[in-house]
């Protein structure tokens, strides 16, 4: 019954470095990634969505170009307004967004996602670099 | 429990009072979808066929000379990179001898002049396609609404059972990064490259297709390749069909290859 003190310190060292992630990180969260538009993406305004929906939904959208390009050939997008897209991402997407570095990189690179379209994906068509 | 008829009368008015309700509950819980406002459609110009073939007028294709630029308007479009290796080489259309290409048609005393043409082989979308049987992934599929026999690129794994199964030879594992067989100048930056360890082939250009366009080859043929449905009497390849004699590469095996050969 004398090892009271150890149990003590014992749980306050475990605590202690057990916590060490968050307080030694306290303060330091990284700042939201801001996001650069091309002027050409500027100009048009509105993406092929609204933007709080590609903002969160691009990626399931992706998702569906893919699909119905690839696998059943259906190769146009017709938005709420009626504007006609191609379902594409090297020539649509990356046509407006050609600065992927500081448009679609900062994002994933915050939330650490590593997607892989730009293994084949040519990620400047234009080639303007 | 006791039945009774003033039980049943019970519960019939209580499942009246249920179904009464139902339009009112389906109003307030059917609240309106957020999800997407958008419609998908093919495009206007996009060429369509029930089952898409080629005719190749070998006699028209005499040397190498002939083929080359047809294979060469291919693997630019496609980005088909170029390894000297054999081991390495990527295929999408390429020249071969005629007993290579038709094993099973080989004779004696042969007219030299057929024998030493040099011949165009391709992937030959078949109607029957073995690649897309031995698939474990469905990456390679044939699609229906034109039956070309499709590589998706997400979904490949490269286990390279396609291959295995293909008695034609007409497709290539990526065993190197392609990027490296490929001039960083040359790129043709509207069709995707592909990753090491993907199978390819040809795509019978469908990207081309969708906007109204041609195959490649093709068009860089002047009229040696003719390209058509083939369910249609009407259309070019069957026209070829109907006045020519044609062969097939190893029609025995029953895989209904779509590319003809007039020889």
């Amino acid at each position: 019954m004398n090892d009271k003190k150890w149990i003590v310190l014992g749980l306050i060292l475990f605590v202690g470095l057990f916590s060490f992630p968050f307080w030694f990180n306290v303060g330091k969260a990284a700042p939201a990634p801001e996001v650069v538009l091309t002027e050409q993406a500027k100009a048009a305004k509105e993406c092929v969505m609204p933007t709080d929906f590609m903002k969160t939904e691009h990626m399931q959208l992706l998702d569906v170009w893919r699909l119905k390009v690839v696998r059943d050939g259906v190769s146009q997008f017709v938005n709420a307004d009626g504007k006609e897209f191609d379902m594409s991402l090297s020539n649509t997407c990356l046509d407006c967004h050609s600065n992927k570095a500081e448009f679609c990189d900062r994002c994933h690179n915050y939330a650490s996602v590593n997607p892989y379209c730009w293994d084949c994906h040519i990620d400047n068509p234009k080639g303007d670099k | 429990m006791e039945s009774s008829r003033r039980r049943f009368i019970k519960m019939a008015g209580i499942a009246a009072v249920g179904l009464s309700a139902h339009p009112a509950i389906k109003a307030v819980a059917a609240a309106p979808e957020h999800g997407p406002q958008y419609t998908l459609k093919t495009g206007d110009q996009a060429l369509q066929a029930k089952q898409w073939a080629m005719v190749i007028d070998t006699r028209r294709l005499k040397t190498d000379h002939d083929l080359e630029p047809l294979i060469e308007a291919c693997h630019k479009t496609h980005n088909v990179p170029h390894f000297t290796e054999k081991n390495h080489e990527i295929k999408w259309i390429w020249e071969t001898h005629f007993h290579n290409a038709f094993p099973g048609n080989t004779s004696n005393y042969m007219s030299e002049e057929v024998e030493h043409r040099p011949y165009l082989v391709l992937c030959n979308h078949c109607q029957n396609p073995p690649c897309v049987r031995a698939c474990p992934t469905k990456a390679t599929f044939k699609r229906d609404s034109d039956g070309v026999v499709m590589m998706d690129m997400h979904r490949c794994i490269g286990c390279r059972f396609c291959m295995a199964a293909c008695p034609y030879g007409s497709r290539s594992f990526n065993f190197k990064d392609p990027l490296l067989g490929l001039n960083e100048k040359e790129i043709n930056l509207t069709f995707p490259r592909r990753m090491k360890g993907v199978v390819e082939k040809c795509n019978f250009c469908v990207e081309r297709l969708a906007v109204g366009q041609r195959p490649a080859c093709v068009e860089a043929s002047g009229g040696a390749l003719l390209f058509g449905d083939l369910t249609d009497p009407d259309s070019e390849v069957r026209h070829a069909l109907r006045e020519n004699f044609t062969i097939r590469r190893k029609p025995s095996l029953g895989t209904e290859p779509c590319v003809y050969y007039i020889v």
